[in-house]
């Protein structure tokens, strides 16, 4: 008795979970799907229907005598049917009737037939990312030039962003780890107990003040400028995480390596950087991805000059200006994703990690 | 003899300490200088950026060293942890601690930062119709935000615990947070597309016509009801969150606490109020705060799902239209202090924390 309740219960929990983690999954993979799909397509039919669906078919075609009045019933095989049913569409023994084309008086018999999406293009990528001009079919036959959305330049813009936006903090943070957790100096406990407070500091109010700075020495539009911005935004909390972990390391190591002549240099980097990896990788990856998914701080400092822009910038403007191009906003959000994406697949405990770690950031 | 030895290495040391920062900022500036004035490819100036990034700042700290070192060991061992703390602290100095105050500061002035207005600014953000909108919305945000995250991600947590699917649940899930605000921006613009008097392509409507009702333009109707459709979006990035940290949290919860709860017959809602929550409310809490703070900064949906139309605006969407676009540096920085001043509260717990836990 217990028992079959037991095995009912993990029944409904795995479908309730199956359910949510579907929900979950479809956004994503709409994207995914819509991604490929010629332009014309996309506008005409929902992604859905790359599953098998049943849709209505045309099988044959009735031509009525040309000069049937349409305002008055007009018989079909023996039917009598009004205009607008025949507009919208009427149904007979399984059968639908419909305009193909009215003025030539031609109706089309459908039926229910097993159907999919099978066109797909990889057109949509090589327009985003390439800057040349393509020509498209639109869903009513006519051809659209369009330009290019250069996403190549901004991958890399991102890149030079986001690498030196990553080892410069951890660089910077892990020496100052290591000061605070094995050295002894004036005010170290004072400022450490102000890296805390800054740790959920919301970055807006230090925004105004850096880009006044900014300005006046030319910073502004830079990668050495929104370096520096992102180190000091990420420093708190990766100068914490580190000390957590370097605080931790066994003491007598410490004292054996000092007893053999080592200076503090050579120990940190001869001794604590290899021994933190673990937590290196685990804070690197959510600096990394932070500064790569990052959209407010390259918008005020990187600014619309489009030969330094960033991704996240670049979609946020093709959004603003082609809203409706869901061909290229599709393609374009899946080149941004891709990098994320497989940090995270291939490094799914060390990102777990470093999100629980780098939750609190500000 | 000695006298003049001792002289000629005070000399030396000066002469080091003059030139080990000096010839560090000469050598930076003409690296930033070429940088910005040279035309190179995108691909040659990513990989040079990246080299410069990661091997200057070694440099720095390997020049800095050896500067200390040829100081006697009592002043090495002085000088030697402001080397290590050095560049952090005049970071955050600089870019942080500073900022804020100027901050604070400029919260008081007009517009242009020329003349001191006292609290107007503040008044103005409880008054100016924008500026109560943007709040009222962000306390939308923080309350259903929050709720729905927590909520969900607790039920996910002890649903995945008790499925036979755990990992590749908690994955999909957890995928979500990998991703930024402006990918899942266009994900969700695109759910919530609407096509008048056409196919709908979004997803949301085609399910809404497929049960026979009407397509809606989602993020536009029926405000403020439209926030709701936006908060969706970040319930949907950080329930993973919230799993992760609860589904640990419950993990570590002694099997022996709640067999002992199933031998007294207590049924799995009982054991739920009774053991699990008091037992993880430590984790709730952080999780809590966490995604409270993560939502008071809410800024990117907006920017990209509606731009602030349609009574969508938030404070921080609020802060960059102020700041850029009606040039007003006076309630730009009262915005900021506002989030500043929610903050504080989690500032404190977090402060009691460390010291609680022994601090150093």
């Amino acid at each position: 008795m217990k028992r079959k309740g037991v095995r009912k219960s993990k029944w409904l929990v795995n479908t309730v979970l199956a359910i949510i983690c579907v929900i979950w999954a479809v956004p994503t993979f709409g994207l995914l799907v819509s991604s490929f799909r010629p332009a014309a397509d996309i506008l005409s039919t929902g992604w859905w229907n790359i599953f098998p669906h049943k849709e209505w078919t045309t099988v044959a075609q009735i031509e009525l005598p040309r000069d049937t009045d349409l305002r008055g019933p007009i018989s079909v095989e023996g039917m009598t049917y009004s205009d607008v049913q025949l507009r919208e569409g009427v149904e007979r023994d399984g059968q639908l009737l419909v305009w193909e084309n009215r003025r030539q008086r031609l109706i089309n018999v459908q039926e229910k037939e097993w159907a999919w999406i099978s066109s797909f293009t990889t057109q949509n990528y090589e327009t985003v990312l390439g800057g040349k001009q393509y020509k498209i079919t639109m869903p009513d036959g006519s051809v659209k030039t369009e330009q290019g959305s250069g996403m190549s330049q901004s991958f890399w813009n991102t890149i030079a962003v986001t690498i030196p936006a990553t080892v410069i903090p951890i660089f910077i943070a892990s020496f100052a780890a290591y000061a605070f957790a094995w050295l002894r100096f004036p005010g170290r406990r004072t400022l450490f107990v102000v890296i805390i407070a800054l740790l959920v500091v919301p970055l807006q109010v230090a925004l105004i003040p850096i880009l006044r700075d900014y300005t006046s020495l030319g910073l502004n539009g830079t990668y050495f400028g929104i370096w520096l911005a992102h180190t000091a935004f990420g420093l708190p909390l990766i100068t914490y995480f580190m000390y957590t972990s370097i605080s931790q390391l066994p003491k007598d190591i410490f004292e054996s390596a000092f007893m053999d002549g080592a200076t503090n240099f050579t120990i940190f980097s001869r001794l604590i950087l290899p021994l933190s990896v673990p937590a290196l990788a685990s804070i690197s990856i959510f600096q990394f991805l932070w500064v790569w998914n990052d959209y407010l701080v390259s918008l005020i400092f990187l600014g619309s000059q489009p030969e330094v822009q960033v991704m996240s910038m670049k979609i946020a403007n093709l959004v603003g200006s082609r809203g409706n191009d869901w061909q290229l906003l599709t393609a374009a959000a899946f080149v941004s994703m891709l990098m994320p994406l497989t940090v995270f697949f291939a490094l799914q405990r060390y990102f777990v990690r470093g999100m629980l770690g780098g939750s609190v950031k500000g | 003899m000695e006298l003049q030895t001792k002289k000629g290495n005070a000399l030396r040391l000066l002469l080091v300490t003059l030139l080990v920062p000096a010839l560090n900022i000469a050598i930076h500036w003409l690296i930033f200088m070429f940088f910005r004035d040279s035309g190179l490819p995108p691909v040659a100036n990513a990989v040079l950026a990246v080299l410069w990034g990661a091997l200057g700042i070694y440099s720095i700290y390997w020049s800095f060293n050896w500067m200390v070192e040829q100081y006697p060991d009592q002043w090495q061992r002085r000088l030697l942890p402001f080397v290590f703390i050095g560049p952090a602290v005049l970071l955050l100095g600089w870019l942080l601690v500073l900022p804020t105050i100027r901050t604070f500061w400029l919260s008081f002035f007009d517009a242009s930062s020329v003349d001191f207005v006292g609290l107007s600014n503040y008044a103005a953000v409880f008054t100016d119709r924008l500026l109560v909108t943007a709040l009222r919305n962000n306390l939308l945000w923080v309350a259903f935000g929050t709720v729905a995250c927590v909520s969900l991600g607790l039920l996910i947590a002890i649903l995945a615990d008790r499925s036979s699917f755990e990992k590749l649940a908690k994955g999909i899930i957890f995928m979500p947070m990998a991703i930024s605000f402006v990918a899942a921006g266009v994900i969700w613009k695109f759910i919530y597309y609407y096509q008048p008097e056409q196919q709908q392509i979004g997803l949301l409507n085609a399910i809404v016509v497929a049960f026979g009702g009407e397509p809606q333009a989602w993020l536009s109707m029926i405000q403020p009801w439209n926030n709701l459709f936006l908060i969706v979006i970040l319930i949907w990035m950080q329930t993973g969150f919230a799993m992760v940290i609860f589904s640990a949290a419950i993990k570590s919860i002694p099997e022996d606490m709640l067999e002992a709860a199933r031998m007294d017959g207590a049924g799995e809602f009982r054991i739920f109020f009774s053991i699990m929550i008091p037992y993880i409310s430590g984790t709730l809490l952080s999780v809590t705060t966490t995604i409270i703070v993560f939502t008071l900064k809410i800024f990117d949906v907006v920017m990209i799902m509606t731009g602030g139309q349609y009574n969508t605006e938030v404070v921080a969407t609020q802060f960059y239209r102020q700041l850029f676009m009606y040039q007003n540096a006076g309630y730009g920085s009262t915005l900021a202090i506002v989030l500043l001043i929610a903050v504080i509260p989690v500032i404190i717990i977090n402060l009691r924390q460390f010291r609680k836990e022994g601090g150093f």
